[in-house]
Parts: C-alpha cells; structure tokens; sequence
C-alpha cells in the first residue's frame, strides 16, 4: 500500500472550500554552497531542505519538530520566502504561489505571518509597541489612524492594556509581554496561516502556558492555521493535529498528533519520543536515546540519513534511500524507512 | 487613561539618551568647552578686542598677559585673541563640514550596501578599499594638492577621505541589523526595500555611525591644520589655527607660548569633541 505524499490531491472544484488545504507544499528544496576551498574538485552544498512535501488543512496546526540543525527553521523561511527555493511549488488555498495565475507574494505574505524564538530581537528596539504592530497594516494601504486603533484593539485582544503598552519601547517589556506583541504584530495583517517558529521556546513555562492558550483561543476566534514548529514535544502534543518528523532536511514521518505519539514507526521518531522527559518514574529510562550526532548535512550519504544512528539498521539502508510510505492501512500516517515496507525481513 | 503610579507616556530612545549624558560629567564638560568655541567663534566680530587683520612692526611677539592683548601679538603684532577667536570660525568649518558630508553621503552609501549585499556591497566596498591603501593624511594631501589650495577644495578632499571610513562603519552595523527578526518580520510584511530601510534600519544604523562621526571631527580639524600648514588649505592672510601654526613657527625658540597657542586651541578641540563622542557612546548603551 504506497500512498505517495510527494503529489498531494489537489482538489480542484474545491478551491477555497473548506476541504482544500490551506498550503500545499511540493518537492521544496533548498541546498546552501558551501563556500571555501579555492580549488575544491566538485562544489560543496549543505542539503538543508531536502524534497520537502506536506499539507496543511484549513483550521488545523501542524506540529513540525527535530533536532536542532534538521531545517525546521529553515523550511518555514523558503515558505514565507525569507529565503528563495531552489526547486518547490507552493499552492495556498488553491492558488500557485509566485506564479502565474495564482496569487502573488506581496499578497501571500499578508495571508502568512511569523512569530520568532526571539521575541526581543524580532521588535525594532526604536519603534513603540503601536508604531511596531501599525506598520504591516500601513504597507498594505490601511490609513496610520485606522492601523494604529486596530493596533490598539489587538493589544487589548493579546492582554496587554493599551493605555499602559501602546506608547512603549521592547526594552520595557518582559519575554512574554514582547511575545504577545509579536503575535499582536503577525494578526494585524488578518493572515491565514501563522508560522510559529519556536515561538514559546524561549518563555518560561508559566508564560508559556499563557502564550500557548492565547493561541489556541486566537485560532479558533479567526480561523487561523499553525505551521508550529518546536523541538519540545510536550508543546507539540498539546498544540498539534498533525506532526511532521524533520531529520537532516527531509520528513521521516507524519501523521495525527495521537497515532505519532502512541504508534510511531520511525525509529528516530521512537527515540525522540523516549526521550521525552516522564513524571511516571516506570517510564523512566537511563539508556540514552540516541548515540552520535546527525551527519555532516554537506553531501549526506547515501541511503538512509539515519543509518549511522539507527539501532535497527540494515544492509538496504545504507544504500537506498527509502520513500515515504503509509504505514500499513493508516494512509494519513506516513513514513520514510524500509522497515516500515518489509516488515517480515527487517523485524 | 490610567491614573496613579504607572505612567502611560514612555520615554523615546533620544530622551533616554539625553537623560543618561547627564551621568558623564567629562562630556558635558566637553560640550561645555566647545559651546563656548563655537560661540567664540560666531560672534568673533562683535567679540573679539581687535581687528584680526591690523598688523604693527612694534608690536611683534608681545608675551601673553601684555597690555592691551590678552594672549600677546604674533610675528606681525597682530593680537593673538581676536586671531584665536577668527580663527576657530574656519577651524570649526573644516572639522564639522567634511565630516557632516561625509556622513550624509557615506550612511546612504553603507545602507545600500550593506541592506541589499551581493554584487551592489561588492561594488561599493572594493571601489572604497582603494582609498584605504593610502593613509588618510597622505591621500588629504593628494587630493587637496590636486586639486589645488584653497578652503573649498580642501573641504571637499577632507570629505573624500572621510567617506570611506564612515561607509565601512555603516555597512557592518546595517548588515548586522539585517540578519535580525525584525527586519525579516518587515520584509515579510512585503514591503518595500525604501521602506524596511528608512523604518527599521535607519533609525539603529544612525546612532553608531553618529558617534564614530563625531569622533571624526578631531579628526578632521587636526587634518585641515595639516593642510593648510602646507600651504593647501586656507591663504594668509586669513586666520586658521594650522596656518597661524605655521606661520609662528619661526618664533618657536623666542616665543615659544605664543607659537604653542593656535596647537593648544587644536588640541583643545579636538579632545573635547573625542570625549564627547565618548559620552555620546556610553549614553547610548541603553540597555544597561
């Protein structure tokens, strides 16, 4: 039973219907050169994006996660275009991205919004509270009066008084008072889909908490969409309807928040999973999780990428490169290993 | 509006500024000397004892505290004060003028390069690294020489030479700016380059590139001496301090403080704007 994720149905009587995903991404790509050795034989490329393909339904959050350095960050740059692809489709809602006949980035961008890890880095240190969350509106027409009373009202939305926070500077604000100003910011443009990116990692937990049920609330009081992407899988259990498994720039596997997290198949997602800190000490385990570091992501080897750190690895594995496949009559989970294809061989 | 121990109305960055200089007694001291210059030096007509230019054979190198001139006459009996004072007008001129040019064309030039990088820095940078094989007095002289004496001509060779330098400070610290959240936060907003620029990266490139400037402007003045000494820069008999440096150079051995002068006032000057410039930077750390 293969059930290829890489060509995601595209329903067409359904465009801008409730069953049409709000992002379809396609074969996204991105390899940065490697720059250095004058003389060098062949051109070194970091594979930091590696044939990239998922959907997102509309309404839903899907949880992206993996170690640090396996191009989640990445991946939520080339879809926002921060940074251009160098191969990949991109369809929202419908309409191709950037190309003809679909819809254009300038108006793309104001559909899809971002919140960073770095909540003090990401506000202009010289613009007040009002003047930061004003300015996307502004851009895209909106009269400074009228942008900077919806600025207000959102600041009120995000539970900061706009009496006391409007007219102040980032270096006033704590963590996660500056977090619920990036989010005031990204929801002044009424986007569609909001790119978390790590956006809570940085926050204590209490704020976190916070900041997290602020979201969840917002979600569903406008309808929005969360690509959330975390490498704290009690987060992303909490938040998610989907999860996507990132390892060295390519999906391992994806699936409904539950089936990941109850039946997982990838061998790296099981030992991501158990080494999820547990309060039931039976659960507790003193075996590491994963021995070594990922490979060096310049010329990945053949094969699987996680064969020099599977427990589980086989002679295939080290020479073909396995597909994502579903995961035996459960077609919206999928998985990218051979073990999940032949299990009478592998075992 | 809320009432009581929180105040709605923030302080902008300026304000905090301002607020912290108050704690640097050696700048304010500093911008106390050079308020008092410049003043000196605007109302050098209706201020100074004498006419600049009124020379007297009898008079020649009268010492300091003498009759009549308070800072004694120089090698032409002209007195010393009201040339100070005359002098410190085109002194001033040559220090603030090519730095503030150079400022204005240099921060536009760092911006462009160091917001859009690629082959537009290449351009720019690598065309500015030629001026830097030459020290900056040599290359002064070159360009000033070239194009012939005069306050004009060395303004605009000061200006030359400090371009470059002030590009550099300002292409590092916008390309800095560049990488952060904010500005991919602003590009994400699809907005224009022109409008990222003069939204969010101005304002955080002005400051740094503002207090390396003013540390410029000793420089500067030390420059404009330096030319004129060499017959570049401004004619006698017109006062400048490096040209009267110059000029009262024959009488270094007989009269050796009122030679000294005109350096004293450089030297004076030129400290006081690094300390202020100093003052400025630490201010400016707001974050403290």
């Amino acid at each position: 039973m293969m059930v290829q994720e890489n060509t995601p149905i595209l329903n067409t009587q359904d465009r801008g219907g409730p069953a049409q995903p709000l992002l379809v991404v396609n074969d996204l790509k991105k390899y940065f050169p490697v720059r250095g050795e004058l003389f060098a034989k062949e051109k070194k490329f970091v594979h930091a994006v590696d044939n990239v393909s998922f959907s997102v339904s509309k309404g839903k959050t899907l949880g992206i996660v993996g170690e640090s350095g396996c191009g989640k960050s990445t991946t939520a740059k080339l879809i926002a275009r921060l940074i251009n692809p160098d191969s990949g489709k991109m369809v929202f809602d419908g309409d191709g991205v950037a190309e003809y006949g679909g819809i254009d980035l300038k108006e793309f961008r104001r559909n899809l919004q971002m919140v960073f890890q770095d909540s003090f880095a990401s506000l202009n240190p010289r613009l007040t509270i009002e003047q930061t969350i004003a300015y996307g509106p502004t851009v895209h027409g909106v009269s400074k009066l009228e942008a900077s009373i919806q600025a207000r009202a959102l600041l009120q939305r995000v539970g900061l008084a706009p009496e006391l926070f409007a007219s102040r500077y980032p270096h006033e604000l704590s963590g996660g008072q500056r977090q619920r100003v990036n989010i005031a910011r990204a929801l002044a443009y009424q986007p569609r889909l909001v790119i978390l990116d790590e956006a809570v990692a940085a926050l204590d937990k209490s704020v976190q908490a916070q900041v997290l049920n602020l979201l969840q609330e917002l979600k569903t009081e406008r309808q929005l969409t969360y690509l959330f992407i975390s490498h704290d899988l009690h987060v992303v259990r909490y938040m998610s309807d989907d999860v996507m498994v990132m390892y060295l720039g390519q999906v391992v596997e994806k699936g409904p928040v539950d089936r990941i997290f109850s039946h997982a198949a990838h061998p790296y997602t099981q030992a991501l999973l158990s080494a999820i800190p547990s309060m039931d000490p039976n659960k507790r385990t003193l075996k590491p999780p994963l021995e070594g570091d990922p490979p060096n992501p310049i010329n990945p080897p053949a094969g699987c990428r996680f064969q020099n750190r599977c427990p589980k690895v086989k002679d295939n594995c080290r020479s073909i490169s396995p597909k994502l496949a579903a995961v035996g009559e459960e077609l919206d989970h999928i998985v990218a290993c051979h073990l999940n294809l032949d299990p009478h061989t592998y075992g | 509006m809320t009432e009581g121990t929180h105040s709605s109305k923030s302080m902008g960055y300026w304000q905090v500024v301002l607020r912290q200089l108050k704690h640097e007694p050696l700048a304010l001291i500093s911008a106390g000397v050079l308020m008092i210059l410049i003043i000196a030096a605007i109302f050098a007509p209706w201020l100074a004892p004498a006419d600049p230019f009124k020379a007297s054979m009898l008079k020649r190198l009268l010492p300091i505290g003498s009759q009549g001139y308070l800072l004694g006459t120089d090698e032409l009996g002209r007195d010393m004060l009201t040339r100070l004072m005359y002098g410190g007008r085109l002194s001033l001129v040559m220090g603030i003028v090519p730095v503030f040019s150079a400022f204005c064309i240099g921060t536009t030039l760092g911006l462009l390069a160091g917001y859009l990088g690629g082959r537009v820095n290449m351009v720019i940078m690598r065309t500015l690294d030629i001026f830097y094989a030459f020290p900056s007095v040599l290359l002064a002289v070159a360009i000033s020489g070239a194009l012939g004496p005069g306050l004009s001509n060395s303004l605009i060779a000061l200006t030359l030479v400090f371009i470059p330098q002030i590009v550099r400070v300002a292409e590092s610290v916008t390309t800095q700016v560049r990488q952060l959240d904010y500005i991919e936060a602003a590009r994400m907003s699809g907005a224009s380059a022109f409008s990222i620029i003069r939204v969010h990266v101005l304002g955080n490139v002005l400051g740094p590139v503002f207090v390396y400037a003013t540390g410029l402007l000793s420089v500067s003045m030390i420059l404009a001496s330096g030319l004129s000494f060499l017959g570049l820069g401004v004619k006698p008999p017109e006062p400048e301090w490096g040209l009267m440096l110059n000029t009262l150079r024959s009488a270094i051995y007989s009269k050796p403080f009122i030679a000294a002068l005109p350096g004293a006032f450089i030297f004076l000057t030129s400290i006081a704007f690094n300390l202020l410039a100093d003052g400025v930077r630490s201010a400016m750390d707001i974050k403290k």
